[in-house]
């Protein structure tokens, strides 16, 4: 082995690093906020009435849980441009980070619905509550609990996923600004391990919190 | 006043409730008995609302509890229900429980509904629990803190839906001690239940049900004492 470590210039470039990871939180924070709004509405259009609705969450849910997430992402960006509807590199992998994120979690809260006992609603609604009430006040919180562990790995899963953005063209990223590094230096080993650190230490980070927020919501 | 006028009930084909009529007056405790299936349970969700009818009326203070028109929340706030399997809100702690239905239903300002819920929970003898989660909870002081739940928003009527069957036996009594208060108190009460000698103890009147329909009514004397009907007499044969 003839690879001689400089680690100075790579850690020179820490803080253009830096600002990197905060457009890849940036975009797991975006995609997951999506995901939990499209998640929402897919887990209650598979429980609908309407055949198109129910056939249109389940045909979301099977090809974000069934095919690579890298393809979601060309979809977004060379499938759509190829019927002419262009997205730049950062919407191209919010989509597909969203598609992705919206088809696991919509299961996620499917389950996390039917985890409430309907009796619960009946206890509510005998105390005089209506059914919003009820719901929000009652459902909601239990199933937020059932949700909950789920979530955060979905959001672990979307900070590593936005690494993808790469194939896309984002360079502002953190992957984007490392890709770029290591073009110009060549010190591969070195600015990749600084970039795996920080993914590392921010998905610890998520994790950890997470935790900590679920000690002190969860007392029951 | 609850006026139950000729109520039929069915769940798809099976109809479990035909043609019911009874009148429950102010202050009066009316225990309903008989075998399992036989409409008892599925009446009492009727009276409040919780389940549908097909047929007939209940009314409740003269109001049409089924009418189109009819506000059922608001109704409902006179109406508490204690049910088999007690439905504490598992992510409240004993004081919220009891406190939510009164801040969020009736509006009252926080210290207001905490001063009521410690009431209600000190009259069923739990005010040491306030702060605790119902997992903590025994089956029987969980069903007593769903009384005081329902107590809560001062009601005019309880329903008990068989409130002790899911107990175990040495849990009962608390239970039991605790309606026989409400009794005492001058609540109106309608109780399904299969204890019959509770039933005899605090009823003003005492209903047999029989396949979807009341076989027999009356004071407990006559009901339980002296049963008129031979299929009272059966059933009373096969719970004692």
């Amino acid at each position: 082995m003839n690879y001689t470590f400089h680690w100075r210039p790579a850690f020179r470039a820490l803080p253009d690093m830096l600002w990197g990871a905060l457009v890849t939180l940036e975009v797991a924070v975006l995609s997951m906020v999506l995901g939990v709004f499209f998640a929402v509405l897919l887990a209650l259009a598979s429980g609908s009435r309407f055949r198109a609705l129910r056939a249109f969450a389940t045909s979301w849910v099977e090809l974000a849980r069934n095919t690579p997430a890298l393809f979601q992402i060309y979809m977004a960006y060379f499938g759509l441009g190829s019927l002419g509807i262009y997205l730049d590199s950062f919407p191209a992998l919010l989509a597909g980070i969203t598609f992705n994120n919206a088809g696991y979690l919509a299961e996620t809260f499917r389950g996390g619905l039917r985890a409430v006992p309907p009796t619960q609603v009946r206890a509510a609604r005998s105390l005089g509550m209506g059914p919003v009430q009820a719901f929000r006040l009652i459902v909601l919180p239990q199933m937020f609990r059932v949700v909950f562990h789920p979530l955060t790995n979905q959001m672990v899963w979307a900070i590593l996923m936005t690494s993808l953005g790469v194939v896309v063209g984002l360079n502002n990223d953190l992957t984007g600004v490392t890709q770029d590094l290591n073009v110009k230096s060549f010190r591969s080993f070195e600015f990749f391990a600084i970039a795996a650190v920080i993914y590392y230490l921010i998905a610890k980070f998520v994790t950890g919190s997470a935790r900590l927020m679920a000690w002190r919501l969860f007392r029951y | 006043m609850i006026e139950i006028e000729n109520v039929h009930k069915s769940f798809g084909a099976l109809e479990v409730v035909k043609g019911v009529t009874m009148t429950v007056e102010k202050g009066e405790v009316v225990s309903v008995i008989g075998g399992s299936g036989s409409g008892k349970s599925t009446l009492l969700m009727c009276i409040n609302g919780l389940e549908p009818i097909n047929s007939g009326h209940i009314l409740v203070d003269g109001t049409d509890v089924h009418a189109r028109g009819t506000d059922i929340n608001r109704l409902r706030r006179k109406i508490g229900i204690v049910f088999q399997q007690w439905n504490a809100f598992p992510h409240l702690t004993v004081l919220e429980n009891v406190m939510l239905a009164p801040r969020k239903v009736l509006g009252k300002p926080k210290a207001e509904a905490e001063a009521i819920a410690v009431e209600k929970l000190s009259h069923v003898g739990l005010g040491e629990k306030l702060k605790v989660y119902p997992s903590k909870l025994s089956g029987g002081q969980q069903q007593r803190m769903a009384i005081a739940r329902a107590l809560a928003m001062s009601p005019d009527y309880m329903l008990f839906d068989e409130v002790t069957s899911a107990l175990d036996p040495q849990l009962v009594g608390e239970v039991l001690d605790t309606m026989r208060m409400l009794s005492s108190e001058g609540m109106t009460m309608i109780v399904v239940t299969h204890e019959i000698a509770f039933a005899r103890e605090v009823s003003d009147r005492v209903a047999f049900f029989h396949k979807g329909k009341i076989h027999e009514i009356g004071p407990p004397a006559q009901v339980i004492g002296n049963p008129q009907q031979p299929e009272t007499a059966t059933f009373l044969k096969s719970v004692l």
